[in-house]
């Protein structure tokens, strides 16, 4: 484990405010397929989502400490895709691999099954990029990673509401 | 055999539901498939069990036969039956290896291969079912030798993957070993005639190989090509000498033939060579892809064409497409939506 924080004075940012969504409008076939939209998963993300999401090193959700942006997260709903780019808070920090799983387990809960989520490192903020985005983006190491009950745990504990 | 454009189609002939989780890998049991024998599958998941299929002779539906279970304790990644049909090894998440045999119509674990420091991805027997090869993310390929009694001895652990080891495959004819991984690269490895087995080549990036993880290989009847393919969306055909091999010439080298590129956009995690000549392809966009030798090119050198494809085969990843082993050309893909689904090739009339 972590002894000592590799990042101990992070730069606190300030929440973003959110547009509002209109509700949808209620079609005539209450079984068709509700296309999700931009703005719903910045939804999901933002005000479920990346809200409650912490750092595993400070108290401050990840939104607050600018590891993740709205214009880092592109939807395309008519092919199913999502695609989320973070930025790991210092260039070596290692724990990126976690955040990166964080974001893929929620995403994976949240989400239609029949999305496809890519997660990657903003370009040039990792020494190690391209090993973190082969890793998040292999997912048998990731379903691997996912039986190991001491990184559930802490995927949990980055997971669970703040109750701020 | 000859393969038009638009003369064939892909008939989806039945869903088997069953496993509660993602289901990674599937084999057809080779012994199986005649025709006084039913086809018989094995398949693998998430859920920690193993799966045995049967089709019933009268009506051709598929139904579960039994069901593995309480043995490993992680996701099951890799199932393959021996030669003779009569043994099944699974590789699991859990680090082992179980040998898994048909007493009397029950599946019952004769032997649980231990060794690997952590997951085993992949499982192989060789041609006539002496020897077994497993690998893991620890970077190793074991070679494992059937010993009389249900015994395995591990007879040699190979070093050369610089990262976790995806797949391993023996060549369909000779005891030469194959083995792929996610520092992607391919890994040929034969025995040197005194018992030890060494790399004896290293298909890479350098050499035309992939530039991201490989996933999976499989061989053609004749065993003088083999198709790979990987993470960088890209299906690859190699070829060698095999009369040179069956000299006893182990290092007949294998060189890059073509490529196929354009075909699949995520990850291809799947392809299984026909023995008619047939590769099936399944990938991360939920699709199959068929390819056949073109005749057209011949000035070039052989080439690869696309047969046919399936947008949507599954509703979610598809992780593994192998052809059965009867006369039809059946094919069964498994997938994370759950599920298996058995397709027939068949010639439009």
């Amino acid at each position: 484990m972590v002894s000592g924080l590799i990042n101990a004075n992070p730069v606190i940012y300030e929440k973003k405010e959110r547009r509002v969504r209109s509700s949808p409008t209620v079609g005539d076939d209450e079984y068709a397929a509700e296309p999700i939209d931009q703005l719903e998963v910045f939804d999901i993300l933002f005000n479920f989502f990346f809200k409650d999401i912490k750092d595993p090193e400070h108290p401050y959700s990840l939104e607050e400490l600018k590891v993740i942006t709205e214009d880092a997260i592109e939807v395309d709903d008519k092919h199913s895709y999502v695609r989320v780019t973070f930025t790991p808070t210092v260039e070596h920090c290692s724990m990126a691999t976690v955040i990166g799983l964080c974001l893929r387990v929620k995403l994976m809960r949240s989400l239609p099954q029949r999305y496809k989520v890519d997660i990657k490192v903003a370009p040039g903020t990792h020494a190690t990029e391209a090993a973190v985005n082969k890793q998040l983006n292999d997912k048998e190491r990731v379903a691997a990673a996912l039986e190991n009950p001491n990184l559930v745990d802490m995927v949990d504990e980055c997971l669970a509401p703040s109750y701020a | 055999m000859d393969f038009y454009d638009g003369n064939m189609e892909l008939k989806e002939i039945q869903t088997l539901e069953g496993h509660t989780d993602r289901v990674w890998s599937l084999a057809w049991n080779p012994a199986t498939g005649t025709s006084d024998i039913p086809p018989v599958l094995a398949s693998c998941s998430g859920d920690k069990t193993v799966r045995i299929w049967e089709q019933t002779p009268s009506n051709r539906l598929w139904h579960c036969k039994a069901v593995l279970e309480e043995t490993h304790t992680r996701t099951v990644r890799s199932c393959a039956w021996s030669p003779s049909g009569k043994l099944l090894a699974t590789g699991s998440f859990d680090a082992t290896t179980a040998i898994w045999e048909n007493i009397g119509g029950d599946f019952e674990c004769v032997a649980t291969l231990e060794g690997h420091e952590n997951e085993v991805k992949s499982v192989s027997w060789n041609a006539s079912g002496s020897l077994l090869a497993t690998c893991s993310r620890d970077k190793t390929v074991w070679i494992w030798e059937v010993m009389p009694g249900n015994e395995f001895e591990c007879v040699s652990v190979l070093q050369g993957h610089t990262q976790d080891v995806k797949m391993v495959k023996w060549h369909p004819t000779m005891d030469v070993l194959f083995s792929c991984s996610y520092d992607n690269t391919v890994k040929v490895w034969a025995e040197d005639g005194t018992g030890d087995w060494h790399c004896v080549q290293t298909l890479g990036e350098s050499n035309n190989g992939h530039s991201s993880t490989v996933w999976a290989l499989s061989f053609n009847a004749e065993g003088d090509r083999m198709v790979t393919c990987s993470d960088d969306l890209t299906i690859k055909i190699w070829e060698t000498d095999v009369g040179r091999m069956e000299l006893g010439d182990d290092h007949a080298p294998w060189n890059h033939l073509c490529t196929l590129s354009g075909y699949h956009d995520r990850t291809i995690f799947s392809v299984h060579w026909s023995r008619e000549g047939i590769i099936a392809s399944g990938a991360a966009d939920d699709g199959l892809r068929f390819f056949v030798e073109s005749k057209d090119g011949l000035v070039d050198g052989p080439l690869y064409k696309l047969l046919l494809k399936r947008e949507k085969a599954h509703n979610m990843d598809i992780n593994s497409v192998q052809w059965g082993p009867g006369e039809t050309r059946q094919l069964a893909s498994t997938s994370d939506d759950g599920t298996i689904k058995i397709w027939e090739l068949a010639s439009l009339t």
